[in-house]
């Protein structure tokens, strides 16, 4: 069986195609729940992200250490609902009895989830929501809206009472972890959409790069501003490139909990960062698939893995952690 | 510009079809003008050098895709190439190899996958859409498993990050080293396009290659030599790249292949190759990081942005289409 789905994939790769002949039975070979055996799947975003590196060296140690069958794939890029479903289809095939998803955007891959689970396989969603969230068994995730939240109140107390000049620099436009960050933010320092004191806002795709030329572009606009906000940490990297440029000491949150976004916070690029745990997503999401395996039990709803700030310069009422711990916990390269 | 040695006035068609540099000229300084007088803040030296440093990296992806497309090629992997060659150098450079030799090693390989995609096309007879679009999917997955998921900072004062380094000429006017390289660069390859036999040969080859064939010249070593250059070129972007955000990533300029093929089209050259202009290319570059900054300062959001440049895009081909059609 293996063999044969690594020759389907190696023949797909040359034929640059997605549809393999090989027969399909939709969860023909699936072990049925409760036989013991855990067959595990994981569906990253993409393969290059450090967090969805962490997520996946996670699991698959968790798999090892639990004695399950481990398999990863995952999207091309960003917003690559495609190359998911095509994923997800490939490991009901090859029979797994849960897949641990990361979905692109929370309704894209809907439909390829619903046939896994008619196909009997366990389908939870890490670190992403999927909307309706019962389109999946069971959710483990940072809540967004709470970290976006911390980054806000953080911020709004850094700010000892002035009245806030926003400049937001977000994800990809229409993105649920973008939305639910930035819609978290407003709450935490106490704005609306549309409010003036939000004095810019631009899409950044999460790239270095492009936030730092919106950011520059943005200063050129004005500079009266006392406040950013990114929605992770390579944006917050290059919004600071463009700071920097002009001379500007601005402060500034993010989130992610990145090693590299921590030492910039130790570095004094940024105040504060909002750290997730994807290693702890992996870890529950793999426990929970053995358990469905050995017992047919499964988990539901959302089980929130927490956020905290990390940051030098710590605010009364916003609890945080400091630089230190946050190398001690931060994913990525050390 | 006279038209005293022709016998009678040339049409304004004739007039964009000799010098298609021109047009586009005309629309960066249209759009200038515009956002000048719109906005208090565009009209600012810091500004406008902002501008330039902002295309530099596409800018140099764009120049080696004219001498392609001059050709009647088309190339796709440029960006690929050019974001694992980032990675190839920042990560050389972690692992202690001196910025010099592994900033030679990075173009050496995109230059190596120049060579390649030439001789693809030329022995092979491989559509040029066809080899780079293969290209591009392998550099790109080549690329991420450089990185192994993860960016690759390097010291903003080494020698990969030093085309960033700003210096103020005659006391105020803010300009890299990116921009001088970038300048001499543009400067070479319109001396060696207009003022060369190789230059002559690449538009002979790009017009009419069986003429070109039959008068002499060696088509497939022209076209060979003209995927090696853009391959050199698009590894000097890759440095270009680090001097401007000093952190090597796999993920970053995605869509770099068609913001390159923008350029050149806004800039007057022909995707059928044997018409065009470095400088129309330039103005090309440029007229995007214009719009993007102006409306920016406008207040306009960037999804409308996008949407201004590609009804530019088909705007420039028509105006170009409606040219020829008046000849």
């Amino acid at each position: 069986m293996r063999q044969r789905s690594l020759l389907c994939l190696v023949t797909a790769g040359l034929l640059a195609v997605s549809g393999c002949t090989v027969e399909r039975h939709w969860g023909g070979s699936s072990a049925p729940a409760g036989s013991g055996q855990a067959k595990v799947g994981l569906v990253t975003k993409t393969e290059t992200n450090p967090y969805f590196v962490e997520l996946r060296n996670a699991a698959s140690a968790a798999a090892q250490a639990q004695g399950a069958e481990f398999m990863a794939l995952a999207g091309q890029f960003d917003g690559d609902n495609d190359g998911q479903v095509r994923a997800i289809e490939n490991m009901v095939q090859q029979g797994v009895t849960t897949i641990l998803i990361t979905p692109n955007s929370s309704t894209g891959v809907l439909a390829a989830i619903a046939r896994a689970r008619q196909a009997g396989v366990m389908v939870i969603a890490l670190d992403t929501a999927t909307d309706p969230a019962d389109a999946v068994d069971a959710t483990y995730a940072t809540d967004n809206v709470a970290a976006g939240r911390q980054q806000g109140a953080y911020v709004k107390a850094a700010l000892g009472g002035a009245a806030p000049k926003v400049i937001m620099i977000d994800g990809t436009a229409g993105s649920t972890v973008d939305t639910y960050r930035h819609n978290g933010f407003l709450e935490g320092i106490g704005l609306r959409d549309g409010d003036p004191a939000i004095v810019g806002r631009d899409n950044a795709n999460g790239d270095q790069s492009i936030a730092q030329q919106k950011m520059e572009n943005l200063l050129q606009r004005s500079t009266d501003l006392n406040a950013v906000y990114t929605m992770n940490e390579p944006t917050a990297r290059g919004a600071y490139a463009a700071l920097q440029a002009r001379g500007l000491r601005i402060l500034m949150g993010s989130i992610d909990g990145g090693c590299q976004g921590v030492q910039n916070v130790r570095d004094g690029q940024y105040a504060a960062t909002v750290m997730q745990f994807p290693r702890k997503m992996a870890e529950e999401g793999v426990a929970a698939a053995v358990r469905y395996a050995k017992t047919g039990q499964k988990p539901s709803g959302f089980i929130d893995t927490g956020s905290v700030v990390i940051t030098d310069r710590p605010m009364p009422g916003v609890p945080s952690q400091d630089t230190t711990w946050g190398l001690q916990n931060c994913w990525g390269t050390k | 510009m006279t038209a005293s040695t022709v016998e009678r006035r040339e049409s304004l068609g004739e007039f964009f079809l000799r010098a298609p540099a021109i047009g586009p000229a005309l629309a960066l300084v249209v759009a200038v003008v515009v956002f000048s007088l719109s906005t208090s803040t565009f009209l600012e030296l810091d500004n406008l050098s902002l501008v330039v440093e902002q295309s530099l990296v596409v800018g140099t992806l764009a120049l080696g895709q004219t001498l392609i497309i001059l050709t009647a090629g088309i190339d796709l992997s440029n960006a690929a190439a050019m974001v694992l060659a980032t990675l190839l150098m920042a990560k050389l450079l972690v692992g202690g190899v001196p910025g010099g030799l592994a900033l030679i090693l990075g173009v050496l390989v995109t230059a190596a996958l120049g060579l390649v995609t030439g001789s693809l096309v030329t022995r092979v007879k491989l559509p040029p859409f066809i080899v780079t679009l293969g290209l591009f999917t392998m550099l790109t997955a080549a690329a991420k498993l450089v990185a192994d998921g993860q960016a690759v900072p390097i010291a903003p004062d080494s020698l990969l990050a030093w085309l960033g380094t700003r210096r103020y000429l005659f006391g105020g006017i803010p300009v890299t080293y990116g921009m001088t390289l970038a300048l001499v660069m543009y400067l070479v390859l319109w001396y060696a396009l207009t003022r060369t036999a190789w230059g002559k040969h690449v538009y002979a080859v790009g017009n009419a290659p069986e003429a070109a064939r039959l008068s002499g010249i060696k088509v497939n070593r022209t076209i060979v030599s003209v995927y090696l250059v853009a391959g050199l070129i698009f590894g000097i972007a890759a440095w270009q790249a680090l001097g401007r955000v000093p952190n090597a990533d796999p993920n970053a300029y995605q869509l770099g292949n068609l913001d390159s093929i923008t350029a050149v089209v806004l800039g007057g050259t022909s995707l059928f190759g044997g018409r065009g202009s470095v400088f129309g290319t330039m103005m090309g570059a440029l007229i995007v990081t214009v719009l993007r900054s102006g409306l920016t300062q406008l207040g306009v959001d960037s999804l409308y942005q996008d949407v201004a440049t590609g009804a530019l895009v088909i705007a420039a081909v028509a105006v170009d289409r409606l040219a020829r059609r008046q000849k």
